[in-house]
């Protein structure tokens, strides 16, 4: 297997908020989800990997080689699309391109100007009187202008209006088709990820719950769904979290196979969105079934 | 080829499509050594993962509807239309017959149960 991304037992320590020892893989050619809540260490994450700051522990390679060691040969093929601004905002857009071209060996200006016409960019206009999603549609033609064999993306749709997203997984879904480039797209939107995402990687204070292709995510757990009177005793270990209220009870539980053949016809099973995984694997209320 | 895929439906994607195909296959409309899009080709056309299109064409091809040539594509297989609707009429019969089963138990009479068909066909 190409593994472009590669972390293992990545560690990083703040006042107050740690990295703890995560650990996940992504091939060449898939797209992996990044999600969980604000605070998580999501940016932290991708701060690491792009080596704005320096970790703490642990093991980070990008296209098999070092991140640190070899930084500049890892960051021609990197493309990067971060949520704020990083271009200069007097700069137009025609200026800020010719500040950053020199510093990708492979910068194809035929593939810029392809992709100027494709997403509208004005060349002459400042970047600060750019809207949001041209913005990141500049971000993302910069990336793909070096042709980067691996694109991270920290947050990118957010503040962003529908179309706009609709039309960025568009640009990801035609990227994706000659299986050369993998996306890292860190997100709290995950109706962005249900359709487009192979792979998800939940992380939570500061730690990897999960990291899996969304395929078995969205098949092995299940929302269960019943009247106040359910009884549970049979498999309240399988629950990952549990909600109760005036009329009934809906929670998110593991091993789908198990909870139907247990529970039978007495509750409604479904088949989970990612939000319920997030929403139920990071719920800070005492709804969840550990504390019960 | 057509494909109409549901996000409410409980059926897993990639089921839906292996259904699809293979229902096509049936049909006729698509016929032996039809080229099929590529697996990336399909993912970004009815706008799913990668993984979901691969996993679809895996089954197709373990139940031998497709054949994948590294390199040149995957095809549709050739099959024995003859048998494929006699295996799919020998699932209608024990289907039926457990239908009938469970309607002796609490004294259904076939009459009831054609016109029960009826009306489920009017549906």
């Amino acid at each position: 297997m190409d593994k472009i991304v590669e972390i293992t037992g990545l560690s990083k320590h703040y006042k107050g908020f740690s990295l703890k020892n995560i650990s996940f893989s992504l091939e060449r050619g898939y797209i992996m989800g990044f999600i969980g809540p604000n605070g998580a260490g999501k940016s932290t994450t991708i701060k690491l990997m792009m080596n704005l700051v320096k970790k703490d522990g642990g093991q980070i390679k990008l296209f098999g080689l070092d991140h640190e060691k070899d930084e500049i040969a890892v960051k021609e093929r990197i493309g990067f699309v971060y949520d704020e601004n990083c271009f200069y905002d007097e700069l137009t857009v025609e200026e800020m391109k010719n500040f950053i071209r020199p510093f990708y060996r492979r910068w194809d200006e035929a593939a810029f100007k392809r992709y100027v016409r494709e997403f509208g960019l004005p060349l002459n206009k400042q970047i600060k009187r750019l809207s949001k999603g041209m913005k990141m549609k500049f971000a993302l033609a910069a990336a793909l202008s070096h042709h980067a064999e691996l694109l991270i993306m920290d947050e990118p749709t957010s503040g962003l209006d529908p179309l706009v997203r609709n039309e960025l997984l568009d640009i990801l879904r035609t990227l994706m088709e000659d299986g050369n480039t993998s996306v890292f797209f860190s997100t709290h939107i995950t109706s962005d990820l249900d359709k487009i995402a192979d792979y998800i990687t939940l992380i939570h204070e500061g730690e990897i719950l999960l990291s899996t292709t969304k395929e078995e995510l969205l098949e092995e757990y299940c929302i269960v769904k019943g009247g106040k009177n359910l009884d549970l005793s049979a498999c309240r270990e399988l629950f990952i979290g549990l909600e109760e209220s005036r009329y009934g009870i809906a929670g998110l539980a593991r091993n789908k196979g198990d909870v139907i053949k247990r529970l039978g016809g007495s509750a409604v099973i479904e088949r989970p969105t990612l939000e319920d995984i997030l929403l139920f694997f990071t719920s800070r209320s005492d709804s969840h079934v550990s504390s019960h | 080829m057509n494909f109409i895929l549901s996000n409410s439906a409980n059926e897993p994607i990639y089921l839906q499509i292996v259904k699809q195909v293979k229902e096509q296959i049936i049909k006729g409309e698509l016929s032996e050594g039809e080229a099929l899009p590529s697996i990336r080709n399909l993912a970004k056309e009815l706008k799913i993962s990668v993984i979901t299109a691969k996993r679809a064409y895996d089954e197709l091809e373990k139940e031998g509807f497709i054949i994948t040539i590294g390199g040149k594509g995957s095809f549709v297989a050739p099959i024995n239309k003859e048998m494929l609707r006699e295996n799919r009429i020998k699932r209608i019969e024990e289907k039926l017959s457990e239908a009938l089963a469970e309607a002796k138990l609490i004294g259904l009479t076939l009459e009831e149960l054609q016109e029960m068909m009826k009306l489920l066909d009017e549906e």
